[in-house]
């Protein structure tokens, strides 16, 4: 009996949140995100929510997008694949919302693909791999740059440096593997030699063990290839063990944090980013810089902590989705996702966008500056 | 008598068909997304609970199997042999029948096993992987079991992570639907409502064979394993092939839960395999009541819903902590104290 | 291999052995008392390094050692205040769930107190880049008071068992808690302070090495899995084979990696794991009757 009495509510408790208004007040745009906020990928979401918390406080109190006020869902999916896929489903069909900004990860990114692009809604992923937009989907888009781009800036330096012996690690996540593969395909094209490739775990506490073996190797330089925390161990043991090899890192490194995490052994540190890190020091006129100086000052002030690459895809695509409302003169999904791919020289902070019919990411190498560390702070690297 | 026992299940049916009724002339239907999905999930628990409740095994692992199921199937539905055509191991292949061909979103071709060999294969594999882990595991008690079956369910979690093919940490996309006569598990939309019963009839079966087991003589001798296994060994119970046996059937309900999900939710991802899901399964058992198959049921149905709809945004693990915590405090023998058919254990032991 | 590689792979070993072996210790202190796997141990780890971070802001580094250190005790002990002492009649089962639900709890509320950035305490001596070479093999300076602290930690509590009274009756408690009791002991804070023990010296491990393995909200599950495993290496419940078990561990998993791809490293040490547990339980030195005693 009591089992019986139990459904029944939980049915009753259903259709009483069924009837619960979802539909989008009138006239308004309702944009959904679904980011890894909490959990093992939080070092991108939480980030990436906060900027787009902000932005759309900021839209909304200087009259919204093209005069529409700005709604945002937003679901903490802590990187979990069904999750993401259980709200995109809801953010598609109940919430009905434009577009969906997010997810945070790869692996995320891949399973809620075919799902917008049959539920016709605008996707803007924060994630890296290529494989998001390739092959391309009429209705995903990415703002990250690709990690054949960073890929090919490294090479050039080490090339340039003569450095051509080098050796790889790389993090077990969908951005390390992917970066490692990149690494593998061009490194004949650049006549490097990759000695020794290995793969660590993202929780690894200690990589001495690997990095002996680097050292065994007498590599010239490092190319350490991650996103998380624990490539500022890379940079730590690499010192400890007495290894005198330059180290090259990602744009995953886009984060003050993890050189603060390396601390002195951060110094010389040389990587391929977005000009949002060094925004201060870029000469006066150029396309990006007033719009970084303006994420970094708004963004620090609000939540006292440092601007990061990785919230700044979220900003990008917050802000190309907004362009393309006021192109499109309307909030209809078809001439919004239309203006998206006809957007050009769009200033972002990853760099200028330049969206195509089969250019669904819109950057290219132009878009990355070489930074490295001095003083603990980022810098771009002088030649 | 064989009836009454059987009078809950419809009820459980009934109220399914009710649920899908309702919230389709609410207009709701988009519901039935997370029930579906929870359902399979409930699926897994209830396999937990008789291995748990029944035999009074403990397993930190059920997440693995789940993972075996799904990743095989995954892996043989989206493996691409269109480029290897013309050579003779795949031409036999077609000739028996198991590869079939599709295009994908984007126009591609592909040339995959059927699902259904995926399906079957995932059975076989799951099963047999059971049978091995379970021989050892089952000579295990108390904290060693649970950390045997956690450093199985970490070990599947590893190799996903380390092997190519198994996607690693991305995971494998694309998975086309399963077809089941005319039916086909797929989270099309156009097919929601189908897939829904599918999910719904898949857990009810296995709840009719859980009960059938226990009420059986089988059943009878695995909870007296439960009661003192040296006692119920003394009265000529075959204990290890008893547990072993809970042991596989469990695995294989997880396994067959992974398959489909992953047919439904066209891909699957290493944080199936991870530990948190294994413990969030043992939990969910936990607060229905350990040996409670009703009690698993509601309770891995309505924490999954409340889970995947995200009702509690970032403080969902730290609801389900506070959850777990009180239950075990306070509800020791779970929420729901209704039990099984209403008999226990020790007064069965005079009946025939 | 060069000597200098292996003996490299050695240090590496040890310290990561250390760490291990810590944690094991912690589990055997609370396991020996009362029977619990304390599956929140590796957040007393982390709780330590986070708390020890913050006060640093402010306070020289010794000192917020010992407040990081002191605050996780008061922590342990309302674990056990709040929780474990409620359990009327606790299963095994049961008692598993419900730490688990523990170190998810604690976990979630670091997360929500301070948030998902990582962060990594200043090294006691020199900097991150500093580098002691012993023949011919590099480690760092924090590595090596990771290790010292270890050793003190394992000698002060063996001393601690041995000699002082409220040591004894905690080994008392653990031999037989009706008779601990028959004799007087209050075998309720016994188990109190064992948890206060335990999490007073995982903190401190944890602020050892936070310079070294940086501190994130989420580490603990992967330390407490490591340290389950090596204590169950050593024998639940034996802190010296735990110790020897952890050093072990830490070189298999060390030189692991010159052979193996280091994707595989974790799956060695579970392979360790599931080998012992199917072929000796009780652990490398344990002795099966004294498993049994721990039952429920």
């Amino acid at each position: 009996m009591k089992k019986i009495v139990a459904k029944a509510v939980l049915i009753l408790a259903l259709v009483l949140m069924a009837a619960l208004p979802l539909a989008a007040q009138k006239g308004s745009i309702k944009i959904g995100a679904v980011l890894a906020v909490t959990g093992p990928a939080s070092n991108l979401g939480a980030p990436e929510a906060k900027t787009l918390e902000m932005l759309v406080a900021e839209a909304n109190s200087s009259g919204g997008i093209a005069g529409r006020k700005v709604e945002l869902v937003l679901k903490d999916t802590g990187a979990s694949p069904e999750k993401a896929l259980s709200f995109a489903r809801q953010l598609i069909e109940e919430e009905k919302v434009l577009a969906i900004i997010g997810p945070s990860t790869s692996g995320e990114s891949m399973k809620i693909k075919d799902v917008c692009e049959e539920g016709r809604t605008i996707l803007l992923s924060c994630a890296a791999a290529e494989a998001i937009v390739n092959p391309v989907a009429k209705w995903v888009f990415k703002t990250p740059q690709n990690d054949a781009f960073a890929t090919r800036w490294i090479y050039q330096y080490l090339k340039d440096k003569g450095l051509t012996r080098i050796g790889v690690v790389a993090s077990n996540t969908g951005f390390g593997n992917a970066g490692k593969a990149q690494l593998e395909k061009y490194a004949p094209q650049f006549g490097i030699e990759i000695l020794i490739a290995e793969v660590y775990d993202k929780e690894a506490t200690d990589l001495t063990g690997v990095l002996t073996k680097l050292k065994a190797k007498d590599v010239q330089a490092v190319v350490n290839w991650s996103i998380e925390p624990a490539q500022s161990l890379v940079a730590k043991n690499i010192r400890q063990l007495g290894m005198d090899a330059p180290l090259l890192q990602s744009h995953g490194f886009g984060n003050i944090k993890y050189a603060e995490a390396a601390g002195q052994a951060a110094e010389g540190i040389i990587f391929p980013c977005g000009r949002l890190l060094v925004a201060d020091t870029l000469p006066a006129g150029h396309p990006q810089k007033a719009l970084l100086q303006k994420y970094k000052k708004q963004y620090e002030a609000k939540y006292n902590e440092d601007v990061s690459t990785f919230g700044g895809h979220a900003y990008d695509a917050f802000i190309i989705l907004a362009e393309a409302v006021r192109r499109a003169g309307s909030a209809e999904p078809e001439k919004v996702r239309s203006a998206i791919e006809n957007l050009k020289g769009f200033a972002g902070t990853a760099g200028i966008f330049n969206f195509s019919p089969t250019d669904h990411n819109g950057l290219d190498m132009s878009s990355f500056e070489m930074l490295t560390v001095k003083n603990g702070k980022f810098t771009l690297l002088k030649p | 008598m064989a009836g009454r026992r059987f009078l809950p299940l419809a009820a459980v049916a009934l109220a399914v068909a009710a649920l899908q009724l309702a919230l389709s002339a609410a207009g709701a239907v988009y519901y039935l997304t997370q029930l579906t999905m929870s359902a399979y999930y409930s699926l897994v628990v209830l396999g937990l609970c008789l291995l748990m409740g029944y035999a009074g095994q403990i397993s930190l692992g059920q997440a693995g199997f789940f993972a075996i199921g799904g990743y095989t199937s995954a892996v043989l539905t989206t493996v691409n042999l269109h480029g290897l055509s013309g050579t003779p191991a795949v031409q036999a292949l077609a000739r028996l029948g198991v590869l079939v061909e599709r295009r994908d979103l984007y126009d591609h071709v592909l040339l995959s096993f059927a699902p259904w060999v995926g399906l079957a294969a995932a059975l076989v594999l799951t099963a047999l992987v059971a049978l091995l882990i379970g021989l050892p595991v089952i000579r295990l008690s108390g904290h060693y079991l649970a950390m045997a079956t956690l450093g199985f369910g970490l070990i599947v979690l590893r190799l996903i992570l380390a092997t190519p093919l198994l996607g690693q940490a991305d995971g494998i996309s694309g998975v086309p639907p399963l077809p089941l006569a005319a039916l086909r598990v797929t989270g099309g939309l156009a097919r929601r409502v189908e897939n829904y019963y599918i999910s719904w009839a898949l857990v009810l079966i296995g709840l009719a064979l859980a009960i059938n087991l226990v009420h059986s003589r089988v059943g009878r001798a695995l909870r007296s394993l439960h009661g003192g296994e040296e006692a119920a060994g003394a009265m000529g119970v075959d204990t290890a092939r008893l547990k072993l046996a809970t042991f596989v059937l469990s695995a294989v309900f997880a396994g067959v839960a992974g398959v489909f999900l992953t047919h439904y939710n066209g891909g699957i991802g290493p944080s199936e395999a991870a530990s948190m899901k294994s413990v969030r399964y043992v939990a969910v058992v936990a607060v229905g009541g350990m040996d409670n198959l009703w009690g698993a049921l509601a309770a891995g149905a309505l924490l999954n819903f409340i889970s995947l709809r995200g009702y509690l945004g970032s403080y969902d693990d730290a609801f389900f902590a506070g959850i777990l915590i009180a239950v075990m405090l306070f509800f020791p023998e779970g929420l729901l104290k209704a039990r099984l058919g209403g008999r226990r254990a020790g007064r069965a032991a005079g009946s025939g | 291999m060069r000597f200098e590689q292996v003996f490299q792979y050695f240090l590496a070993g040890l310290t990561e052995g250390a760490i291990f072996a810590i944690v094991a210790i912690g589990f055997n202190i609370i396991y020996n008392t009362t029977g619990i796997i304390n599956f929140a141990q590796g957040e007393f780890l982390v709780l330590g390094g986070m708390i020890a971070v913050s006060l640093s802001a402010f306070l020289p580094l010794a000192l917020a050692v010992a407040l990081a250190v002191a605050a996780t005790i008061v922590v342990g002990a309302l674990v056990d205040l709040l929780f474990i002492r409620w359990l009327a009649s606790p299963s095994v089962l049961r008692l598993v769930v419900i730490t688990i639900g523990i170190s998810i709890l604690l976990r979630e509320g670091m997360l929500h107190l301070w948030d998902e950035k990582v962060r990594a305490l200043r090294p006691f001596t020199g900097s991150e880049i500093s580098s002691v070479r012993i023949l011919g093999a590099r480690i760092s300076p924090q590595a090596l008071w990771a290790l010292g602290i270890s050793a003190v930690i394992v000698v002060a509590l063996s001393l601690f068992f041995r000699l002082t009274l409220i040591g004894r009756a905690m080994r008392a408690t653990a031999a037989n808690r009706t008779a601990a009791r028959l004799c007087g002991i209050n075998t309720r804070w016994m188990v109190t302070l064992s948890f206060m023990l335990s999490a007073g010296i995982g903190a401190l491990a944890g602020c050892a090495i936070s310079p070294l393995t940086q501190t994130q909200y989420d580490m603990g599950a992967s330390l407490a899995i490591k340290g389950f495993t090596v204590a169950i290496l050593g024998g639940l419940g034996n802190s010296m084979a735990a110790v020897a078990a952890g050093l072990a561990l830490g070189l298999v998993e060390v030189f692991s990696v010159s052979l193996l791809p280091l994707a595989y490293k974790d799956a060695v040490s579970l392979t360790v794991l599931l080998i012992i547990l199917f072929f000796r339980p009780s652990g490398l030195f344990g002795r099966a009757e004294v498993q049994r005693l721990k039952e429920f």
